[in-house]
């Protein structure tokens, strides 16, 4: 296993992994995949947990050479941000995911620090009505 | 208002959208909230629930279920000239749902008022995640690159174009800002869907 040169972040988690990268193409290995992303490589498609995403059409999301960053993150609908010059790339929400759950009419839950770093979360104060205010210094 | 409604099974929580927590700290400090005050330089809040530009208010009910999704509304006068907008009707409904659980839309008409989020725009907010992580980083110039990039992508989603400009070295007042402004009057001013309020 070679050593981690390249970080990935996974909805604000951050995990350094093994990559090949070549020009603009960023690839990983499917065992640094799996243990950076959850995802394996299977013959019905790339799977996690119960979840599996055929990929026989895209021959270029898993060569030889590995997983392709950007054809994996297309696979599964995710926005993907890469900067191959610092050897980063953000893995964000698919759309799709995110309108669901605001459709459902569920407020999506967060934890997030108060000033003296005491975490709340919006879980915390069910059973009250909220009154959520996003505002800014800006 | 807060203070007034407290007793009545009700609470605020506020979340600022911004870099450090030290930014809107004098704020907090000279409020003295009893409500949880949250920072969130993250924009984690911005991305689950699709807010694009500051103040936005949206109330969730005793069993966690958005009864009036996202809206712009003051707590004061303070902004009622600048923006035009008036703050006692939010006010008003708002003491009406506390008090007397009158909601502001009926349940089935919740999500009309909802706008979805486009994978543009959860491309931009990857951008801008990226950013920011370079940033902490100590990398400004691959940085700013992916600032630049999330506002091409939303162009007219404050909490990306604004929001970065103090990270960025821009004034948040300056011409970075009347360039934005100027370009969302332009387009329209593209928004979150007009909720009907008595007295609006």
């Amino acid at each position: 296993m070679t050593e981690p040169n390249f970080t990935l972040i996974d909805e604000g988690r951050a995990v350094a992994v093994a990559a090949t990268v070549d020009g603009d193409r960023v690839q990983l290995s499917p065992a640094a995949l799996r243990a950076a992303l959850g995802w394996e490589v299977k013959p019905q498609g790339l799977c996690k947990d119960d979840r599996c995403v055929p990929i026989a059409a895209r021959a270029d999301v898993v060569t030889a050479a590995g997983v392709d960053l950007a054809g994996f993150a297309a696979v599964l609908s995710r926005p993907l941000a890469l900067d191959v010059g610092a050897r980063a790339a953000y893995f964000g929400a698919a759309a799709a995911d995110r309108a669901a759950q605001l459709a459902s009419l569920q407020a999506p839950d967060f934890t997030l620090p108060d000033l003296n770093g005491r975490p709340h979360a919006l879980s915390d104060y069910r059973g009250k009505k909220v009154l959520l205010v996003a505002y800014a210094s800006w | 208002m807060y203070e007034e409604l407290k007793d009545y099974g009700f609470t605020v929580i506020t979340v600022a959208l911004d870099k450090s927590p030290d930014d809107p700290r004098p704020f907090i400090e000279a409020a003295a909230p009893t409500h949880p005050s949250l920072i969130d330089p993250e924009h984690l809040l911005a991305d689950l629930y699709r807010i694009i530009n500051v103040p936005t208010v949206v109330w969730i009910d005793e069993r966690g279920n958005i009864v009036r999704p996202n809206d712009a509304a003051f707590g004061s006068d303070m902004f009622k000239e600048l923006t035009g907008i008036d703050p006692k009707p939010h006010l008003d409904a708002l003491r009406a749902w506390v008090k007397h659980n009158e909601l502001p839309l009926a349940p089935n008409n919740v999500r009309d008022y909802q706008v979805l989020p486009t994978a543009e725009e959860q491309l931009a907010r990857a951008e801008f995640s990226l950013a920011w992580y370079l940033y902490q980083l100590g990398k400004p110039e691959a940085a700013e690159r992916h600032f630049v990039r999330a506002g091409e992508l939303a162009p007219h989603d404050f909490t990306i174009r604004r929001g970065s400009m103090p990270i960025r070295g821009l004034d948040p007042m300056g011409p970075a800002f009347a360039e934005l402004y100027s370009e969302w009057i332009a387009a329209g001013r593209p928004y979150y869907k007009v909720i009907p309020l008595p007295g609006r």
